[in-house]
């Protein structure tokens, strides 16, 4: 029987032929990451793997993204702690403040991951490298400590649901309204356990800052992954970006899927997702009137240059409406240095946005644009969970880019089509 | 491998905020851990599971939902539960509790066919659950070799530690 792009991939890191859903496999790793919060428990975790050094210091990323740069004393403590780990085991990826970026966001960038890679990090969002063809995802802390020790990590195989995207999404359609758009339609368990693998014709039609996007969003249905054909933009992006070689896994003509689901991308309308779950969607004519005190542009799911390229087309020459804390965070330095350099750094602070350093910061409230009891926030983010952004009784409202820059303009969630 | 135990049965979606409420994960201690374990949806657990002779979790769809904490499972072994059934589980809870050595086992139909305290016996080799209180028996898809040592060794770093996977 046929396997899907997942299952093959994971067939060729355990040296199989052939994987079959539901079986358990244990398959040699690319990479294994983890951040500021995660990888001190899994440090202290890895020393009782008696492991005499890890098992790649080249196939190890340490990503200092959360609390960085250090928000308080407790979080300084836990750079110190990677840092330090990072230093005695050797290990070459260590990105540290001034070189890191939101990880996900870095990692893509760096070519630290690509087509054909099984890659696992203490971080569910990991899923997000899956918009390059590789199979990604997240897993707990005990994951990584074994995979640094072992280079090895055991999987239960995924079923997938495919997603057949069609035609040409509409002017102001990306990809972060598209995978709204299905999560609101399969839900926040839609995808349980299951690959989400992508493909269709409207692939073409989509960036890889769309694809990255996502990808990145798969585990808000549940999804063990996200994965995307591979087609020439990835091994465009992949040559760019310093990778050797593509390695392409096709899913076979006769694999099995749980369901297949049709999106027709041009009836895609721009999407956002309302307080408390990403599945609470509507379109932009149905929002009705919400008023907001914040809007935040960044993160690892919308942080990259094209967003900062369609905001900026939105905000030239406007200002930001009085008493809205509008805040720009490129995700990567690359990412900051490019929008620097193509002027759209100096269009957002003319409009009145206060631009960051990259880091995670308000998107999981940890800090840099924490939100009172009450007030609201338009983020480009990928959670809006009961105090995700800081209050238990303030709300996140998830959209792209697009929408996020026109509702900076109105001070209340608003089309680019209004402004 | 074989557990045995007394049922206690659960809902659907039991997440892992009511299996180790967020205010206790200050603690990494699994005594304490355990002595808080699902107490916000039964108080009566930890006193229940203390008298049994061992202890068998039964449960619905989508077990230990929610959060990645490893403290979940971590409370669930603590308090002396010696295998969950349920019909599924979340993923990362599913990853996390077979590395730190707590069986699982996903069958719909042994959900089913147990009732809250029946006494429960699963035999893991044979890949077989049977209730004792019905006479029933449900076959169960047995772990491969590999995630059976990872449990025997009490989790997948012990496991690394005794030299026991392949
Ligand atoms: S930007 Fe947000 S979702 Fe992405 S890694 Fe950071 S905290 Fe997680």
């Amino acid at each position: 029987m046929g396997m899907t792009m997942s299952q093959k991939i994971l067939a060729a890191h355990c040296g199989r032929e052939e994987v079959k859903a539901g079986e358990i496999v244990m398959a040699r790793l690319d990479l294994v990451l983890g951040n500021d919060v995660t990888a001190p428990v899994a440090i202290k975790e890895y020393a009782k793997t008696k492991a005499p050094a890890v098992f790649d210091c080249n196939k190890i990323a340490l990503v200092m993204d959360h609390f960085a740069p250090n928000k308080d004393i407790k979080a300084a403590e836990q750079c110190k702690i990677v840092r330090e780990f990072a230093r005695e085991k050797g290990i070459t990826n260590f990105f540290d403040v001034g070189e890191m970026g939101v990880e996900h966001a870095l990692l893509p960038e760096k070519g630290l991951v690509g087509s054909g890679d099984l890659v696992i990090g203490a971080d569910s969002h990991t899923c997000t490298y899956g918009a390059l063809g590789a199979f990604s995802t997240g897993v707990g802390s005990t994951d990584m400590a074994y995979g640094m020790a072992t280079g090895t990590a055991w999987f239960k195989v995924p079923s997938a649901i495919k997603f057949v995207l069609k035609n040409k999404p509409g002017k102001w359609v990306s990809g972060k309204d598209i995978i709204l758009h299905i999560i609101g339609m399969i839900g926040v368990n839609g995808a349980q356990y299951k690959s989400m693998e992508f493909t269709g014709d409207g692939l073409s039609h989509l960036s890889m800052d769309d694809r990255l996007c996502m990808a990145n969003m798969a585990i808000e249905a549940g999804a063990k992954n996200g994965i995307f054909e591979v087609d020439e933009k990835t091994e465009e992006y992949e040559k760019a970006h310093g990778r050797k070689r593509t390695v392409v896994y096709k899913a076979d003509p006769d694999a099995e899927y749980d369901r297949t689901i049709e999106i027709d991308l041009s009836a895609v309308k721009p999407t956002v997702a309302f307080p408390h779950l990403p599945e609470n969607t509507k379109t932009i004519d149905e929002v009705g009137e919400i008023r907001i005190d914040q809007v935040v542009i960044g993160s690892c799911t919308n942080g990259r240059l094209e967003d900062f390229e369609i905001a900026a087309a939105i905000m030239k020459g406007k200002k930001v409406h009085k008493g809205c804390r509008v805040l720009i965070i490129p995700a990567t330095q690359e990412i900051y240095l490019q929008a620097l350099k193509k002027g759209l750094l100096e269009i957002f602070i003319d409009a009145g946005c206060a631009v960051s350093t990259p880091t995670c910061g308000p998107c999981l409230g940890g800090h840099m644009g924490i939100l009172a009891k009450g007030e609201r926030a338009v983020a480009t983010t990928n959670r809006n969970f009961v105090g995700r952004m800081g209050h238990v009784e303030s709300e996140v409202y998830l959209a792209s880019p697009a929408v996020a820059a026109a509702s900076a303009i109105a001070g209340k969630i608003a089309s680019p089509d209004e402004i | 491998m074989n557990v045995k135990g007394k049922a206690i049965k659960y809902g659907h979606n039991v997440d892992t905020d009511v299996i180790i409420p967020a205010r206790y994960l200050n603690t990494t201690d699994e005594k304490e851990l355990a002595s808080h374990c699902m107490e916000d949806l039964d108080k009566t657990f930890p006193s229940r599971v203390a008298s049994a002779n061992g202890t068998v979790m039964v449960a619905g769809r989508n077990f230990g939902c929610g959060s990645s904490r490893e403290h979940a499972p971590l409370a669930i072994k603590a308090a002396g539960v010696s295998c969950v059934i349920a019909e599924d589980f979340a993923r990362i809870f599913y990853r996390n509790s077979i590395n730190i050595g707590l069986p699982i086992i996903e069958s719909p139909e042994a959900v089913a066919g147990i009732d809250d305290g029946d006494e429960v016996e699963v035999n893991f080799d044979k890949g077989i659950v049977r209730n004792v209180t019905k006479s029933k028996e449900f076959k169960i898809a047995p772990f491969p070799p590999f995630l059976q040592a990872i449990i025997a060794a009490g989790g997948l770093l012990a496991a690394a530690e005794k030299n026991v996977l392949k």
